[in-house]
């Protein structure tokens, strides 16, 4: 058959994997094995700052999929980060409990005398890495059943997902609730039976997220490639055509927005034990703007701009806000004014626009 | 030969709160035929196109696929897969993706997930989409972003995924709306060409010169309703369709 271009033709947008497998070899040899003082030496806090900024690109990539293929912005994403979030936080105050035998603080102030059972569900990590990712799942499912079937689109399911994350932020909020109101969980002392506190700990975290990351953007990357992805194109351009020439289209928007779920889930799991940390401010309607914000300055659509996007922005961010945080604001909304008005979209596409160089559609 | 019933519409109302845009409405369109339908702005053709595809319910009567299927039940997408194709009055193509891939969604509709992740095109279909290419006259642009083809291409295009899918029933509304002459003139030889006996077209048109071309038969509504049936000459020259469109218009 002369030249009919297949989906699955393409093959050098996977390299971008290659370049998150050679950090995540990189890493150990950086702190643990190259000494202090050599220039490829790196300290434990730019380490643990890069896993971070990993978990973030993680939670942009997972945004891009279902608003730059699928053309729905969800404005609440930081809902599923922190669903995932929450629920390693409850794995690590089982570790920290089992560890020192004394109850976190917050369990003190609230004048609880045992380990509440009800988190010990989460003692174990691969039962809590799977109860997170079946929990932001179910919430990803409910939610989008409702709104994919009663075909709420556009800005008003943007508005939908933004009140989803205040209203679970006020929830945390919440001293009650028994999960540290808006102090959030910490103490934590190990992961998998390693010390936290250990650097070489700190160093697997940041390679664990940088595998997570090349695996997630892989399989993500097949599905945009594969007729799926080119069906989800579909939906985002015009879903009553593909609707109309006999496709489901809810229920392909609810299995990508499902494992964008997921997959926001896993960058929190990931996240939590890098930052020593969670409270209720991860899911403030902010982050989940940010998020979008990311997306918009990398680039829409080619997964690699979202990726780009995050980091950039992320980076500049642990940098600017350290040193003139007064200033920062300023310079996010200039940035993402300027390069939405002059670029169009993103900076990945003005990649694109040179020759020999492919981004994404629109 | 007598050729058999592909769409039968029977009693049909629709109201939309307390407007009765189709008023008992009944219609029988054999498989082979290509019926276009005229009438004036709000005489309820484009409802009648919804109700058919699963757009709009009905609030009363009937409409059956092959005197079998009952259409009223069903949501678009299964309307869809029953073999009832829709051409919408704007060009509607998916711009981001090429000729090909609008052409290929087409042919893999009604996939599941695990096929459309994992199968390559079979040769079959590979095959169906390249006669569709040639059809529509665009097999040279195939590699083509389709939102950078012209009006009429979309068209054509969108025409091309309808056929790709292999309806049964054809539904094409105003086809050569914003035209050209010569776009205009690769249209009617296109639907000429769509036509086949396992097949029923039907065309919603204004252009009476093209509708005079295409259609094999003429149905007129007005307000709702049926107003006359038959060859275009004959519809032309009832004197209630004078009066109430052609006289008009």
């Amino acid at each position: 058959m002369p030249n009919l271009t297949s989906f699955t033709q393409r093959g050098r947008p996977y390299a971008f994997s290659l370049l998150f497998l050679a950090i995540a070899a990189y890493l150990p040899l950086a702190h643990l094995v190259i000494a202090p003082g050599s220039a490829f030496h790196l300290s434990l806090f730019l380490i643990n700052l890069i896993g971070q900024i990993v978990c973030f690109a993680m939670l942009a990539l997972a945004l891009d999929f279902v608003w730059g293929l699928l053309g729905i912005l969800s404005l609440g994403h930081g809902v599923f980060f922190g669903i995932g979030g929450y629920v390693m936080g409850f794995y690590l105050l089982n570790a920290a409990y089992g560890d020192t035998q004394v109850l976190p603080d917050f369990m003190l102030f609230m004048g609880w005398d045992k380990f509440p059972a009800a988190l010990g569900i989460f003692a174990h990590l691969p039962v809590a890495v799977l109860l997170a990712i079946v929990m932001a799942v179910a919430v990803a499912a409910v939610f989008g059943y409702a709104t994919f079937r009663s075909r709420i689109n556009g800005v008003y399911f943007s508005i939908i997902t933004q009140a989803l994350t205040y209203a679970l932020m006020l929830l945390l909020f919440n001293n009650d609730l028994g999960l540290g109101g808006n102090n959030g969980l910490t103490g934590f002392t190990s992961v998998a039976g390693l010390p936290l506190a250990q650097a070489s700990t700190q160093v697997w975290l940041a390679c664990a997220s940088c595998l997570v990351f090349a695996a997630a953007y892989l399989l993500l990357r097949s599905i945009a490639d594969s007729s799926l992805g080119k069906a989800m194109v579909g939906v985002r351009d015009d879903e009553p055509r593909l609707r109309f020439l006999g496709y489901r289209t809810d229920r392909i928007k609810l299995v990508a927005w499902c494992l964008s779920a997921a997959l926001a889930a896993v960058a929190g799991m990931l996240y939590v034990p890098q930052v020593g940390i969670i409270n209720p401010s991860i899911v403030s309607p902010l982050l989940s703007v940010e998020i979008a914000v990311w997306v918009a300055i990398g680039g829409r659509g080619t997964l690699i701009g979202a990726v780009l996007g995050a980091v950039l922005v992320t980076s500049l961010k642990f940098w600017l806000s350290a040193s003139m945080p007064s200033v920062w604001p300023f310079i996010l909304a200039g940035t993402t004014l300027l390069i939405t008005v002059g670029l169009k979209n993103g900076l990945w596409s003005a990649g694109s626009l040179l020759p020999g160089k492919r981004g994404g559609g629109a | 030969m007598t050729p058999s019933t592909a769409l039968y519409i029977n009693g049909l109302s629709v109201n939309f709160g307390g407007f009765a845009a189709l008023t008992n409405l009944t219609l029988e369109i054999p498989y082979g035929q290509t019926r276009a339908i005229i009438g004036a702005n709000g005489a309820g053709k484009t409802t009648l196109m919804d109700v058919i595809t699963g757009k709009t319910r009905p609030t009363l009567g009937e409409v059956f696929l092959d005197k079998s299927i009952d259409l009223t039940g069903l949501d678009e997408a299964a309307i869809a897969r029953q073999g009832i194709g829709r051409k919408f009055q704007k060009p509607s193509v998916f711009e981001a993706l090429s000729v090909s891939q609008n052409v290929e969604l087409a042919v893999r509709k009604g996939q599941g997930f695990a096929a459309m992740l994992m199968s390559r095109l079979t040769t079959t279909q590979r095959q169906r989409i390249e006669e569709v290419l040639v059809t529509i006259g665009l097999a040279e642009e195939r590699g083509r972003l389709s939102g950078t083809l012209s009006h009429g291409q979309k068209q054509w295009l969108e025409i091309g995924m309808l056929l790709a899918a292999e309806p049964r029933v054809l539904l094409l509304d105003e086809p050569v709306a914003g035209m050209s002459d010569e776009e205009t003139e690769r249209t009617v030889g296109l639907i000429k060409r769509l036509a086949a006996p396992e097949r029923a077209i039907v065309v919603v048109e204004h252009d009476m010169d093209f509708v005079s071309r295409v259609a094999d038969l003429v149905t007129v509504l007005h307000e709702g309703q049926l107003l006359g049936e038959g060859s275009m000459d004959s519809v032309r020259q009832d004197p209630r369709v004078i009066q109430v469109y052609l006289g008009r218009g």
